[in-house]
């Protein structure tokens, strides 16, 4: 009963799992364009998928944003125009590259701070471990001495 | 003490965090549009059912407007469709539909089938206009002030609730009928 269920069931996730990837990325005109175009949509968040650049969804969204970036690369716009373009109908949440403003400044500066309070952690506790040792060795002393 | 207070601190600073980043997550419905407060972006749009007209952005400037984003493929659009239509019988702000990314003739029977709550419906086949809108997800639901401006966007299906609360206490009190 339960096998002929789990082999359906594989079969269908293995569909799902290779249709996710069913999909070309279209080509663009010149190398150097191609070479803009792969780094722009690997980005851009796939907004319907959001875990997803919109270089790795097949999603009619993805799509639909990928040809605008392409589209904007061949009518003469730079990356940050393109980027700004993004922004300002999808908000900062689009890249995943967060711009450095106010908001953002706790997600760029969390990790140094965090790096810093574990940092004053470590030496407390080496130099917490360093006074034991001597206390230690004051012991063992006295031990020798008793013996 | 300080042993104690110490990590306290920590894990309150910690909760304090994840407590604001798990409130604030990008949940689908509340995830706000970019386009708050700015001008609807321009778009001239073939008319569904009237080949040969078109509508523009600047047809619809000078009173608030709602555009509904929808499609035949998309199930919460079924769902939202008897609100849309008691909103409709409402008559207080023009509804626009914008069909994204769908067959003219589904949209059609759609809207013979189960009601037209549309002032007008424009066809967004290409779905270059929902991009500009920065439409993720349909149903999506815009207020449109007076003065083209977008004010509210709302993701999901539209209930009277929501339609009461973020659309019609947007209007101005000197609009209302």
């Amino acid at each position: 009963m339960c096998g002929p269920v789990l082999a359906v069931l594989g079969t269908l996730l293995l569909g799902i799992s290779l249709s996710a990837f069913a999909f070309d990325i279209e080509s663009m005109p010149t190398p150097a364009q191609q070479k803009r175009y792969d780094g722009l949509i690997h980005e851009l968040r796939c907004m319907q998928c959001q875990n997803q650049s919109i270089a790795d969804s097949p999603v009619g969204l993805a799509e639909d944003l990928r040809r605008d970036v392409r589209e904007q690369i061949i009518a003469g716009k730079t990356d940050a125009q393109i980027r700004e373009s993004m922004v300002n109908r999808y908000g900062n949440v689009i890249l995943f590259r967060p711009p450095f403003t106010w908001s953002t400044a706790w997600v760029w500066l969390a990790p140094f701070a965090l790096l810093l309070v574990g940092g004053f952690v470590a030496v407390r506790i080496v130099r917490k471990r360093s006074s034991l040792v001597a206390s230690d060795d004051s012991i063992v002393e006295t031990d020798e001495q008793a013996s | 003490m300080s042993r104690f207070l110490i990590p306290a601190a920590v894990f309150l600073a910690l909760a304090g965090v994840l407590y604001v980043g798990v409130v604030h997550s990008p949940n689908k419905s509340t995830m706000q549009s970019a386009l708050l407060g700015k001008t609807v972006p321009a778009f001239s749009l073939p008319v569904l059912g009237n080949p040969g007209m078109s509508l523009t952005n600047t047809q619809l400037a000078g009173r608030p407007w709602v555009l509904n984003v929808w499609g035949t493929w998309c199930v919460a659009c079924r769902d939202e469709h008897a609100a849309l239509l008691d909103i409709a019988r409402q008559n207080v702000l023009p509804l626009v539909g914008l069909n994204w990314k769908d067959e003219d003739d589904a949209a059609l029977d759609w809207l013979q089938q189960l009601g037209n709550p549309y002032s007008v419906v424009v066809a967004d086949r290409d779905g270059r206009t929902a991009i500009d809108f920065g439409v993720y997800g349909a149903p999506e639901t815009f207020f449109i002030d007076d003065a083209g401006r977008v004010q509210y966007r709302h993701v999901g299906p539209m209930t009277a609730e929501i339609w009461q609360r973020e659309f019609l206490s947007r209007l101005p009190r000197a609009g209302l009928p």
